[in-house]
């Protein structure tokens, strides 16, 4: 300990040292190795592993790197990747030599991260590549199957802390993301024939007519007419194709005036360019198509790191150990079936109802219930699925399939059916449809009006109208300014599933919350004692005793003492449900329980929970668990009760509502002991009365409710954790500034009223040309970029300056 | 002139299928990692022994 902390200089050791793999305080111990101090033994292993293999440049990249290694992973927990069937679904690709496989690995946070894991070759020759894709916290992992196993690989990951996440949401058939790539060829293309035709346009633009004769003007028409080919039927097909669907389910969007526009824009000029009267608008063409996809290209960049479709597939695990003719073996969850036998360990969850047959069970069903403490289970009772066992092994027989299973059966309700398109109709549909029905009477009087005074105008002026009022501004302004807002909101960490959800958080006009893991903090379940303030050496006692259970209420105690010298403790009884009783230097404690310690209690004491101390059979206080509400709580309720109306929903019981009543004010806005179920109905019920509903919720025993309200915000300690299927994720951190996103999204929208009404302006501008017949093709072509690129400027400064004022 | 036009159209198309290229290869489908890739440098070797730091320990 001496040379360690003359080395370490001017570094204060052992009150504030920080592990170096980790960077957390060392509470508990302090292990020292070259010269390095470390908080746990696994956190030291992996500084051990890397520097034997020479990758301590990890360290070097940022400071604490590391990912707190306290509880490793069991090696058992793998056994299951052995399974030929499993790793058939798992990997890319395989044959003899190499096989690839691609991870998700939520804990990859920096750029010593990427480095490390791109340096795991080191760490096992036979994987020949490993590559990082950061923003989707991928790894991709080349190996040779002869030499080493796919369990072997992710063991070895989890082991330095990078656990790939592996769910059953992986066993099934990933969606291809052609998609990105497909836009990114249909930009490219439109942009390569938008910049060569607006350089051939150039001698028509200015008149050169003179210079270039008859011949060249002829001929750079039909270039035209070639390099607006694949722009009109590659780039711009997604438009006719949308276009289409509207037509067909009736239903008007902003698609059919494009596309019209388009198609009659592409048309019009053909004809004139072979019928040799003019060079025709394929500049405006290429322009317009192109725009519109850069617009599209914004407003397709999403958070891709966060899914926001989970379900309970994700949060179980992929297989289970079942134990048959005594002998465990690993089968995947989807295949259990009634009657099996499962064994579960600590820690690992229970995927199916069952019944307990051996052991004791102390289930934590925190995220089905939202109730924190951990429930005893006696032999023979139903443990449903969901819950997490906190102990020794239990074994258990299941007694109803996966899918059918107590809470899987929340998803087959019909809020999981509903479409996803949203009840609210969309500023933007809503204006597309008047404009459309708008600018095809437009067109459609001014070629009957020509058609009277001057028919051979009347095409003329027709196919003028829909090329000019073609709504591209308009159908710009709404994806820039949701796409900023919503960059703005993702960097406040509020990630929010689609570019529209901006726009339908304006619209809503109730809010409900969940109570435990939302307003209240579940980490920061405070403790306290009360009682005469306990001595250094009783303190180093409680913690004694305390660090050999593993009961939770144990282990918080344990931390809130943060004692590292532990005493030793004998004839240790652990009474399940009540407390402990131990020797500890001669001394008798008991620590437990109001029963356990021989304390009467009064009578309104049961609603929080104490646990008392007593050593030799003298009372020193107890320890009392407190639900620490999430700062800013009564602020946020403040600001947001005049425009919202509040409700809250919890599943636990009514202990806190004497404290969250001033809150809340109105008592029969509280409602305590909701099963999921009734979360759900509670919402729809909501809605039946015309209200646009926010729900707020973390656990899985909110996603009925997150997904049938209008709006669903789940809150998440860390975003790389579990949170249910949503339409916002939004870290719990940043709780405090929820109205401010709300207020932000109803400004964004009133952006974007004002940004219509400038492209209308620019439409009814170019139609003032179009209905006296006298569009040229340079008006058009300076019309259409200007007025795009006006509407783009004028959302995106726009919504960042109001951000910025609303105090994001 | 014809040639001129020709060669600017050869030219532009060269650059167009040269970005089909870097999108079908894959360049687009992540623009953050390889920023953060480059910055990494190969630590100085201590032991000159090449082949040893390529195996790992046991």
């Amino acid at each position: 300990m001496t040379i360690y902390e003359s080395n370490m200089g001017n570094r204060q050791l052992l009150d504030t040292a920080t592990c170096f793999h980790c960077g957390e305080t060392c509470k508990e111990e302090i292990l020292p190795f070259d010269n390095h101090p470390f908080c746990c033994k696994g956190c030291l292993t992996v500084y051990q592993l890397l520097s034997n293999n020479n990758l301590c440049g990890y360290y070097d990249l940022e400071n604490t790197p590391g990912i707190q290694q306290r509880n490793p992973v069991l090696a058992s927990a793998y056994t299951y990747l052995d399974d030929e069937k499993i790793m058939q679904q798992l990997l890319t690709y395989k044959d003899e030599n190499i096989a690839k496989v691609i991870f998700f690995i939520p804990t990859m946070h920096c750029s010593s991260c990427i480095w490390l894991l791109e340096h795991f070759y080191k760490l096992d020759p036979s994987i020949t590549n490993a590559r990082v894709q950061f923003m989707k916290k991928e790894l991709h992992i080349s190996y040779n199957p002869k030499e080493t196993s796919l369990r072997k690989i992710v063991t070895l990951l989890s082991s330095l802390g990078y656990e790939p996440a592996i769910s059953l949401n992986d066993l099934e058939k990933r969606t291809q993301k052609d998609d990105h790539r497909k836009l990114s060829y249909q930009i490219g293309v439109a942009g390569f024939c938008f910049g060569n035709i607006m350089l051939i346009s150039f001698p028509e633009y200015f008149g050169l007519d003179s210079f270039t004769q008859g011949s060249f003007s002829k001929l750079f028409g039909y270039i035209n007419l070639v390099l607006s080919l694949p722009v009109f039927l590659f780039s711009a097909q997604d438009y006719f194709i949308a276009a289409w669907k509207g037509i067909r389910s009736k239903f008007i969007s902003i698609d059919i005036p494009l596309a019209l526009g388009i198609f009659v824009m592409f048309a019009r000029s053909t004809y004139e360019v072979v019928s040799g009267h003019g060079i025709g608008w394929f500049d405006t063409h290429a322009g317009l198509v192109f725009f519109l996809l850069i617009g599209k290209w914004f407003q397709q960049k999403t958070f891709n790191t966060l899914s926001f479709e989970r379900d309970y597939k994700s949060y179980f695990p992929i297989a289970v150990t079942v134990l048959r003719d005594n002998t465990e073996t690993t089968l995947p969850v989807t295949s259990l079936s009634i009657g099996d036998r499962i064994l579960i360990r600590n820690n690992e969850l229970i995927p199916a109802d069952a019944i307990l047959l051996n052991g004791d069970a102390h289930i934590d069903f925190s995220f089905v219930t939202g109730e924190s403490d951990p429930i005893r289970k006696v032999l023979g009772e139903i443990i449903y699925a969901g819950g997490r066992q906190i102990g020794h092994t239990i074994e258990l027989e299941v007694c109803k399939k996966v899918s059918q299973s107590y809470l899987t059966q929340l998803w087959n309700n019909d809020a999981f059916a509903k479409d996803q398109r949203s009840s609210i109709e969309s500023f933007q549909q809503l204006v597309s449809r008047y404009f459309t029905i708008a600018l095809l009477t437009t067109a459609f009087v001014s070629a009957g009006w020509w058609l009277l005074m001057d028919p051979s105008l009347a095409l003329n002026a027709f196919t003028a109208v829909l090329i000019i009022a073609c709504p591209c501004a308009l159908a710009l302004s709404s994806p820039f300014a949701l796409g900023t807002a919503m960059r703005i909101l993702g960097k406040h960490q509020f990630y929010i599933k689609s570019p529209q959800v901006v726009e339908q958080l304006a619209h809503m006009d109730a809010v409900v919350f969940d109570k435990t893991g939302t307003l209240t903090q579940p980490s920061a379940a405070a403790i306290h004692f009360q009682g005469k303030e306990l001595t250094s050496s009783e303190k180093q006692i409680i913690a004694s005793v305390v660090s050999q259970s593993i009961h939770p209420l144990s282990q918080k105690i344990k931390s809130f003492l943060a004692q590292r010298n532990l005493l030793p403790v004998s004839t240790l009884k652990e009474i399940t449900g009540k407390g402990l009783s131990a020797l500890v230097n001669d001394q008798h404690i008991i620590i437990g329980s109001a029963a356990m310690a021989n304390i009467v209690q009064q009578a309104n004491d049961n609603l929080t929970t104490k646990v008392y101390v007593t050593i030799d059979g003298k009372v020193l206080g107890y320890f009392q668990v407190d639900h620490s509400y999430r700062d800013g709580l009564e602020n946020v309720i403040e600001t947001l009760r005049p425009c919202y109306d509040l409700y809250l929903l919890s599943g636990d019981n009514e202990k806190e509502k004497t404290t969250l009543l001033p809150y809340f004010k109105n008592a029969s806005h509280m409602h305590f002991k909701q099963l999921p179920a009734d979360k759900l109905s509670f919402i729809q019920q909501l809605q039946s009365n015309n209200k646009k509903v926010i729900m707020i919720g973390d656990g899985l025993n909110d996603a009925g409710a997150l997904k049938a309200a209008n709006m669903g915000i789940s809150i998440t300690e860390s975003t790389s954790h579990f949170s249910p299927a949503s339409d916002v994720i939004m870290s719990a951190s940043m709780f405090e500034k929820l109205p401010a996103y709300l207020a932000f999204s109803k400004n964004t929208l009133k952006v974007i009223h004002a940004s219509f009404i400038i492209s209308l302006i620019y439409n009814i501008v170019g139609l003032s040309f179009a209905i006296q017949g006298t569009l040229s093709p340079l008006i058009a072509a300076v019309l259409m970029p200007l007025s795009s690129v006006t509407v783009i400027a004028f959302t995106t400064i726009s919504t960042t300056f109001i951000s910025k004022k609303g105090g994001l | 002139m014809f040639i001129l036009i020709g060669c600017s159209l050869l030219l532009a198309i060269g650059f167009l299928s040269a970005f089909i290229w870097s999108v079908k290869s894959g360049q687009m489908d992540d623009d953050y990692t390889p920023s953060v890739r480059i910055l990494f440098d190969d630590p100085p070797q201590q032991d000159k022994t090449p082949d040893n730091t390529s195996l790992p320990k046991t």
